[in-house]
């Protein structure tokens, strides 16, 4: 089973050198337990951009969906067995980039 | 023993091991519930007319099988969960012991942390402790429909974000029971508490209810001084129940009541379950700490007979783990037995601002107001604790007290 583990963050400042270093002794970890999925950082909200093709014309307009404190500023993908292991990897990947994580199963 | 009594029986002792049997069978809460309570009702049908089964349990788990089977067929989801079903019965068959194991998997299930705290309360009260939605509904002053929403929702949940049903690893163990113990301590409390001004001022189906499922897991973790510690609380705390309530309704204070009408028996339970967690030499955690205190009221022949000093004792132990302003006042209130009000009211005064919204404080310091002769003080104390009081038997009791002051 795949969860998103979104990272989530008030602030568009990247991850200090300590944090960097912290998460990619996590993704090795990972990648040697078999977990790693897939991963990746995200630029700030204010380069969104939303697109709506479900009238007649596409819609292109500047921004990000929903305007909040905070949003996702990057994201792990990993595989586990259930929610409790999925929770484990979320501890373990928020102590390493200091910032709050979600945890949703795929479908 | 009518047939009628040996399905209420059988409901408060197999209920949670049905459930248990089937979720694991069949991998899902949903079809669990459903099932079992189809098999409860086929019992009251058939036992007045067929006579009660040899083994009850075993009777109601197959016929639950049976339902939960018949519902699959129904729904046609025929292939992949009843080969799924079928996988789980091939497995090898567990030792003999595991039945007691799957109660308490249902039981970590249902306190899963990743659930929300008044769903894992609701949840539990279901899946382990069979009372209907409608009764969880009215115990909690809600919507039968809020309710049923909140517990599908859970159900869900643990489906869809796979929350396993099992028990915790050794080293996940001690963080997860203590969540399990925070619910049934809550389901304890607000049977002894209960809120709202139709409410029952206590609701003796939740905290039986609390003390079986305490129990239930005394019996899984013998070794776990928390879960005989909360055990030992509620016996005590229950034990005074009939003492606590006066004929009209008012709450009685520990210093007004009947000590002749509490629970010999379950206080001989509780005192031999804090001997032995006081001969096991381990530091003490909350409940345990709690549980002291309790045995130490409950050791008194009357309140001036109480070992005030022992108290406050255990309380500066309980401050140590928790810092918690509610424990703070506890100890005060204790303390003004000790060294007399006026340093009891210091103490309650420096709580003001954090339990600014809390009647106990109020109550607290309106007695202490009382006993320092400061009646006006006191009365506008007792006014502000009566507006934040939930519970009626409470406001009852303060009310009162207020009337008293000259």
């Amino acid at each position: 089973m795949q969860y998103l583990l979104n990272v989530i963050h008030d602030s568009a400042e990247f991850a200090t050198e300590e944090e960097q270093a912290a998460i990619a002794v996590f993704n090795q970890q990972m990648k040697a337990d078999g977990y790693w999925v897939f991963a990746g950082g995200l630029g700030v909200t204010d380069n969104a951009t939303v697109v709506d093709n479900r009238g007649e014309e596409p819609l292109v307009t500047d921004g990000p969906f929903v305007e909040s404190k905070e949003y996702v500023v990057g994201f792990w993908i990993v595989e586990a067995p259930d929610l409790d292991v999925a929770l484990k990897l979320a501890i373990e990947g928020s102590k390493a980039c200091h910032r709050k994580v979600e945890v949703r199963p795929f479908l | 023993m009518t047939a009628r009594e040996a399905v209420a029986r059988a409901h408060r002792e197999e209920w949670a091991r049905v459930v248990a049997a089937l979720t694991r069978r069949f991998g899902d809460l949903d079809i669990a519930e459903e099932a079992a309570a189809e098999a409860f009702a086929t019992a009251v049908e058939r036992w007045p007319a067929d006579g009660v089964p040899p083994n009850p349990g075993a009777w109601l788990t197959t016929t639950a099988q049976r339902k939960a089977i018949d519902r699959l067929r129904r729904e046609s989801r025929r292939e992949a969960k009843q080969q799924e079903a079928a996988m789980r019965q091939d497995a090898p068959p567990e030792p003999v012991g595991a039945v007691e194991d799957e109660r308490l998997r249902l039981v970590f299930v249902c306190g899963h942390p990743a659930l929300a705290a008044d769903a894992r309360v609701a949840l539990t009260l279901r899946m382990v402790g069979g009372l209907t939605v409608a009764e969880i509904a009215r115990a909690f002053l809600v919507q039968e429909s809020t309710m049923a929403r909140r517990i599908t929702r859970a159900k869900t949940k643990i489906k869809a974000a796979r929350i396993p049903y099992r028990v915790p690893d050794a080293a996940d163990l001690p963080g997860r029971v203590s969540g399990v113990l925070a619910v049934l301590y809550l389901v304890f409390n607000e049977g002894y508490l209960a809120t709202g001004p139709d409410a029952d001022p206590v609701r003796q189906d939740l905290t039986a209810e609390a003390i079986r499922l305490a129990r239930l897991l005394r019996a899984l973790l013998p070794q776990d001084g928390e879960v005989a510690g909360l055990l030992a609380l509620m016996l005590l705390t229950e034990a005074r129940r009939t003492a606590r309530v006066s004929p009209d309704g008012g709450l009685v204070a520990l210093d007004e009541q009947d000590r002749t009408t509490w629970d010999a028996q379950l206080i001989a339970e509780g005192h031999r379950l804090v001997r032995e967690r006081l001969d096991s030499g381990e530091a003490p955690g909350r409940y345990q700490l709690l549980a002291a205190v309790n045995a130490v009221h409950t050791s008194a022949r009357d309140f001036r007979d109480t070992d005030w000093s022992q108290v406050v004792a255990l309380y500066d132990q309980l401050v140590r783990l928790d810092r918690s302003p509610v424990v703070a006042l506890n100890r005060a209130i204790a303390l003004a037995e000790l060294d007399g009000p006026a340093v009891a009211l210091a103490s309650v005064d420096r709580l003001a601002e954090p339990l600014d919204g809390y009647h106990a404080l109020h109550a607290a310091r309106a007695e202490l107001l009382r006993r320092l002769d400061r009646t006006a003080e006191s009365r506008a104390a007792y006014d502000r604790a009566i507006e934040l009081a939930g519970n009626a038997a409470e406001t009852a009791a303060l009310t009162r007290r207020r009337d008293q002051l000259r």
